[in-house]
């Protein structure tokens, strides 16, 4: 229940609510059987189809997939923001044990900041641009925390400090746009953190960086993360980000979640033909240039899927029962699983590129 | 024309800056190099200035009736002559500007507050307040500004309480539509959406996050709308329907020269003339403010 000294009035409040108990649980975040319809003028696009994750208090979990698949729409769904257009068709998000679907949004916005809270991929659209940064970050503990003006402003500018912003003092009444790209995402992450969450969705949050940046950014993230004790869900298109911040990745492909595991496990020894195409079409300076193999073909339609595995045509493994029914997440052993019938040729193809890799060195 | 700013072309200091302080922070550091604003400034400025200190500028009252010294061309005495009933006209020129700027900038921000706060609620909630607030803006459009205001003048009765009524009643119509469009493309913006990530209410996202955002485009529009307003005072007056007489109002002075047209033109061409006038310099002021805060612009 709720810490014995008691916080701020708003936190207790959210607290009691909720009714947890969060030394049971093990996962800070469960999320089952997902699912989000868009309506659009060509039909009923399924962006998420039965997603289903949890994340293990303190850990990281990596969200992995091109574009389209489905990846921002589950934070959103988590979040519940969508969009207008889109809807949940069913599935739970349970925070602490306490499924968010089901509150009201009064609750929730109790919960939202405190509790979970996110950080966009364009720091500068996310940014409010005719207000201060300063206000921006501490207006969550103002709100939230119930922190007077002056104990805002100083927790803020400790924030700041925190996420590496020089002169914080001065800094705190410049506006976004005064802001290089690295700075003002961590402005988001002060955002994120100046609540103290126990987990932060990030949606890719370093794509729009450039690359010597994005990685000052993980770094912090990372660091930030694990001082707090925060939980992360990362989503990203970039395997190496996933190999360096977390160490739990779901792979999705086509609103679905085609493999998961433990990020080594799967990033090194995939057991799904997706995943393997993922890893071979990631460049990598140290092997020969014909190591870069793309995926052939584009992502299936998510108004009218491909029956079977959604995958299959464009997968080189695909057998007559890859293209008909529907192939379930099948558990497999080390808390993995993968929804390809024929994972074990995905072992087999990768001992012979390396074979092949070998021979040419 | 130049009789009008004349005397107050002498007063010592610039034209006082009358940008409001809330939109004074996002108007450019170059603010003072737009030619429009400045002149609509200026103008504005100065008109202000002779109408608040007028009392310093002439000595005479502008009720004050002399009968012996009625219709009298300009002179010495009289710069501008005086009317039918011995009142000296520049005095009655000074305090009726004092009078209709004065009801014309507080009638301006009825319907701006009005306009806003509905038009957010309808581009924010959509649904049925958006059916709701923009069934009534459809119906208020329907009618012709003028006819509205009169018809609605005339039936709530003469005098300053009336006009304000009757143009909050018609002109926050336009503010609302402006202000919904604006918040419904704003709406879609991540920062809203970090702003329901980061738990805020549906009411702190449109009033601090989403308002300062597309206030702008609501104060652009209401510097034309007081042109419009000023207008509308006028003529009230020329109908009667204004501030009830003898108090000094350019309606009501335009229309009382009337009779004398051919003889003395100046009593209903002068207060024509400051009309324009002031319409001149507030649509500059318009124009110059829209140059600078129009998005897209620096």
């Amino acid at each position: 229940m709720s810490e014995p000294e008691g916080r701020e009035a708003p936190r207790r409040r959210a607290n009691q609510e909720m009714l947890t108990n969060e030394q049971l649980n093990p996962n800070v975040l469960e999320v089952e059987d997902l699912r989000v319809r868009i309506a659009s003028k060509r039909g009923v696009v399924r962006a998420v189809d039965g997603v289903s994750f949890e994340v293990p208090r303190g850990e990281a979990l990596g969200l992995v997939g091109e574009s389209g698949s489905g990846k921002s729409m589950t934070l959103k769904a988590v979040l519940g923001v969508l969009p207008p257009e889109a809807h949940m068709a069913s599935g739970q998000v349970r925070l602490d044990g306490t499924d968010l679907v089901r509150l009201s949004q009064s609750t929730l916005n109790r919960v939202r900041g405190p509790k979970i809270s996110m950080i966009f991929q364009e720091p500068m659209s996310a940014l409010n641009p005719v207000m201060r940064v300063g206000q921006q970050i501490s207006e969550g503990p103002r709100i939230h925390l119930g922190y007077s003006r002056a104990r805002a402003e100083e927790r803020t500018l400790d924030l700041m400090r925190r996420v590496g912003i020089p002169d914080p003092e001065r800094r705190y009444r410049a506006y976004p746009h005064e802001f290089s790209g690295g700075m003002r995402q961590r402005v988001m992450i002060a955002i994120a953190l100046s609540c103290e969450p126990e987990i932060i969705l990030c949606d890719e949050p370093t794509t729009a960086l450039d690359v010597t940046i994005q990685d000052q950014i993980l770094r912090l993230l990372v660091r930030l993360c694990q001082e707090s004790g925060v939980s992360l869900v990362f989503v990203t298109h970039d395997l190496p980000v996933v190999a360096q911040v977390c160490q739990q990745v779901a792979v999705m492909y086509g609103g679905q979640i085609v493999e998961r595991g433990d990020v080594h496990d799967v990033l090194l020894n995939p057991r799904h033909p997706y995943t393997l195409g993922l890893v071979r079409s990631a460049p990598d300076v140290e092997y020969v240039q014909d190591s870069l193999r793309p995926i052939p073909g584009a992502p299936p339609s998510l108004i009218d899927p491909p029956d079977g595995c959604r995958f299959h045509p464009r997968c080189d493994f695909a057998e007559d029962d890859c293209r008909t029914g529907t192939v379930p997440l099948r558990l497999l052993d080390g808390g993995r699983a993968t929804r390809c019938l024929h994972y074990e040729r995905c072992g087999e193809a990768l001992a012979a590129d390396r074979a092949a890799q070998g021979a040419t060195q | 024309m130049s009789t009008v700013s004349l005397p107050t072309g002498t007063e010592p200091g610039p034209g006082a800056p009358v940008v409001p302080s809330a939109a004074g922070r996002r108007v450019g550091r170059r603010w003072y190099r737009q030619p429009a604003l400045m002149s609509g400034l200026v103008i504005i400025g100065l008109i202000i200035i002779a109408a608040v200190a007028a009392p310093l500028l002439t000595s005479y009252n502008p009720t004050t009736q002399n009968l012996t010294a009625s219709l009298l061309g300009p002179s010495a005495h009289h710069l501008l002559g005086t009317d039918q009933l011995g009142r000296d006209t520049f005095t009655r020129l000074l305090y009726g500007l004092r009078v209709d700027l004065r009801i014309a900038f507080i009638a301006v921000l009825f319907p701006f507050v009005l306009g806003t706060v509905l038009g957010s609620l309808a581009g924010y909630f959509g649904g049925w307040v958006d059916v709701i607030v923009m069934r009534l803006v459809d119906i208020v459009v329907a009618f012709p500004f003028y006819v509205l205001v009169i018809a609605l003048v005339f039936v709530l009765g003469p005098g300053e309480r009336s006009i304000y009524i009757a143009i909050t009643i018609v002109g926050w119509v336009s503010y609302a539509r402006i202000v919904r469009g604006e918040i419904l493309v704003a709406k879609r913006q991540e920062y809203v959406l970090a702003a329901q990530s980061g738990g805020l209410s549906s009411l702190r996202i449109m009033g601090r996050h989403l308002l300062p955002n597309v206030i702008s485009q609501a104060f652009i529009y209401a510097m034309s709308d007081i042109v419009q307003d000023i207008l509308a005072i006028v003529t009230l007056g020329y109908f009667g329907l204004g501030v009830p007489p003898p108090t000094a109002d350019l309606g009501s002075m335009i229309n009382d020269g009337q009779n004398f047209l051919s003889t003395h033109w100046q009593l209903t061409t002068i207060p024509g003339l400051a009309v324009v006038l002031v319409g001149l310099g507030l649509s500059l002021i318009g124009d110059g403010l829209a140059d600078i805060l129009r998005p897209g612009q620096s």
